[in-house]
């Protein structure tokens, strides 16, 4: 982190603030992938206000960590935290999907500042985040590349090729987050293709593999501390299990698919819902 | 019905006939005796990157099969070893490109555009970065049957917005592309010819030039627009329809994405020629329709002929054998422009 500012605001209140935004863009389109950005505030918290580093002001600055997210749909939790860094300004979530927006629905490369990647074609990012480490080894750089996938991603095996590359050549500058939340496109995703043990393929593969809960903050920062300290050579990954719906209570427990169902009259609830269960 | 015939009544075998082999993924396009060059593609890299400290190579295993091996000898720490996986071969490169570099990726051209399209399309062409993919064995240049042909890799490309598209002929176009290619600010999907490459263009005063076609011989009856090694060929079928006094202009057009139209459209309505497109591709998809759509929006309409791979998976062996029945060998160029005019 380089703008001291931040560390004046508890990591709490940041993911309850990236929560909020998300919330309301999914309010301004009426729909929205408001479950995955609500179960992964707490790991963007981490990320952008623990443990990335980058300027707000100047956010193509070469010495940032990058930030790669391959699951485009999770646009929405991204812009919600860009938001929340102050590298998008807050007043352009109200034009979040809308004609000619900087916010598209699915994150797409050179539209909105801080969006490294186009995402959304799943199984992409990784390779990608290979390619980026080593070039910024060649550039003898010291800043790390982490990339968001889910586990329906890692259906891909685009991911397992880049997973292998990775170790080969001892990335020790990437940091996979992993955001389990057992849901994709079609149920479950241990009932569309079974990815357990996870910590241990991803060890069987080379890497440095931590299992946490994607929705402690503590946890997530000792996580994310490890996995910047750790003196191996080796690529990280941080598997996250998280809920989808987290901080909306009646979202949590709602029947889970792909997309959570809101209502256009439930909007206004679940940020009063989100209020209500508000720590900081 | 099996007749037993008595041995000594059996007729003497036939005089044993060349039997020409599979031919390998290092068949060489050269006739014999014709004047070579190893490698040029690898040379011309690894002269390049002496003063393009960004210049780095990688490849999905196929290094040696790509003449990359010759900018990893002289540049190894600049050469990545990506194994056999293109969509990360692919993705990478693109990461590369992102961090400053000018990645130059090879694998074999069916790999890049049927296995690492969709990452080529959203990694690389989406983000308009300069990654540079140089495929080998494009269209019919393996005897290994469909899946080493690349014989439909320009129509998968030519749909992709930013993606520049080249087709070298020879030595001389692969020497003058490297550089060419590496200026270019986008990306560019680059044909090899590797090995023994034939020279031929050094002796019609030409110079590649990036989405520039070029006159290589004029003729009043056929203007021949082609790209690749067919064009090595139109030039030889040009010299032999001249003893039919035929009279065979050859138009180069060795960037197919953007395509000369100028250039094209120039020739092609000069009057009274029959214009053929003759190209290492599938009727499908490549110059040919290329070149129809735009003499058609451009209200150019000559008599107008394709030689090309037809729309059929093709079959293994060896490539004399393919070119001459598929239609693009010399021989079977001469034919068919014979048969149009007569």
């Amino acid at each position: 982190m380089t703008d001291a500012a931040r560390s004046n605001t508890s990591l709490a209140e940041r993911a309850y603030r990236i929560r909020r935004n998300a919330l309301r863009m999914g309010e301004v389109q009426g729909q929205g992938y408001v479950g995955q950005a609500l179960g992964v505030a707490d790991m963007l918290a981490v990320a952008y206000f623990h443990a990335l580093r980058y300027r707000a002001a100047d956010p193509a600055w070469d010495g940032r960590d990058r930030f790669l997210l391959s699951v485009g749909h999770y646009a929405i939790a991204l812009y919600a935290a860009l938001i929340e860094a102050g590298i998008i300004p807050e007043d352009e979530l109200e034009s979040y999907g809308s004609d000619d927006s900087r916010l598209p629905m699915s994150g797409m490369t050179g539209h909105t500042p801080g969006v490294e990647i186009s995402g959304g074609s799943l199984g992409q990012g990784l390779g990608v985040a290979v390619g980026m480490c080593l070039g910024l080894k060649r550039k003898a750089s010291d800043a790390f590349v982490y990339n968001l996938l889910s586990d329906g991603e890692l259906n891909e095996g685009s991911t397992w090729e880049a997973a292998m590359s990775a170790a080969h050549w001892r990335l020790d500058n990437l940091i996979a987050l992993v955001d389990v939340n057992n849901q994709q496109a079609d149920g479950a995703s241990s009932g569309v293709l079974g990815f357990e043990p996870l910590a241990a393929r991803w060890e069987a593969f080379g890497w440095h593999a931590q299992r946490v809960d994607g929705n402690d903050i503590p946890a997530l920062v000792a996580a994310f501390n490890t996995a910047r300290s750790l003196d191996e050579p080796k690529p990280r990954v941080l598997i996250c299990d998280t809920l989808m719906g987290r901080g909306v209570p009646f979202l949590e427990t709602r029947d889970k698919a792909h997309f959570i169902r809101v209502d256009a009259d439930e909007w206004t609830k679940a940020l009063h819902a989100l209020d209500a269960g508000r720590t900081a | 019905m099996n007749e037993t015939v008595p041995l000594t009544e059996r007729p003497a075998p036939a005089p044993a006939k060349p039997r020409l082999t599979t031919s390998a993924m290092i068949a060489s396009l050269a006739a014999e005796g014709q004047r070579t060059r190893p490698a040029p593609f690898g040379h011309a890299l690894a002269k390049l990157a002496q003063n393009r400290l960004e210049i780095v190579g990688l490849t999905a295993d196929l290094a040696k099969y790509t003449d990359l091996h010759i900018f990893a000898q002289a540049f190894p720490d600049r050469f990545y070893q990506m194994g056999m996986a293109e969509q990360l071969l692919m993705s990478a490169a693109a990461g590369m490109a992102r961090e400053g570099f000018l990645p130059f990726a090879t694998t074999y051209a069916v790999f890049a555009a049927r296995r690492a399209y969709d990452f080529i399309c959203m990694q690389i062409a989406e983000a308009n970065l300069p990654v540079k993919i140089v495929c080998g064995l494009p269209g019919l240049t393996s005897g290994y049957g469909p899946s080493h042909q690349a014989t439909e890799d320009l129509a998968i490309f030519r749909g992709l917005p930013n993606m520049v598209i080249v087709d070298p002929c020879d030595v001389v176009d692969i020497e003058g592309a490297v550089p060419a290619i590496a200026d270019h600010p986008g990306p560019v999907y680059m044909r090899l010819l590797r090995g023994s490459v034939p020279v031929v263009l050094d002796e019609y005063e030409y110079r590649f030039v990036l989405g520039r076609a070029a006159l290589l011989c004029d003729g009043a009856d056929v203007l021949i627009i082609s790209s690749g090694f067919m064009t090595m060929r139109a030039l030889e079928a040009a010299k032999a329809l001249r003893a039919d006094r035929i009279d065979a202009a050859v138009l180069h057009s060795p960037t197919i994405k953007p395509l000369d139209e100028a250039a094209i459209l120039r020739e092609a309505a000069r009057p009274g020629r029959l214009v053929v497109v003759a190209e290492n591709h599938s009727v499908i998809g490549g110059l040919g329709e290329a070149v129809a759509s735009l003499l058609m929006r451009s209200g150019v309409h000559p008599v107008f002929r394709q030689i090309g791979l037809p729309d059929e998976f093709l079959a293994a062996g060896a490539l004399p054998t393919l070119h001459d029945r598929y239609g693009i060998s010399t021989s079977a160029i001469v034919a068919q422009v014979k048969e149009w005019l007569a």
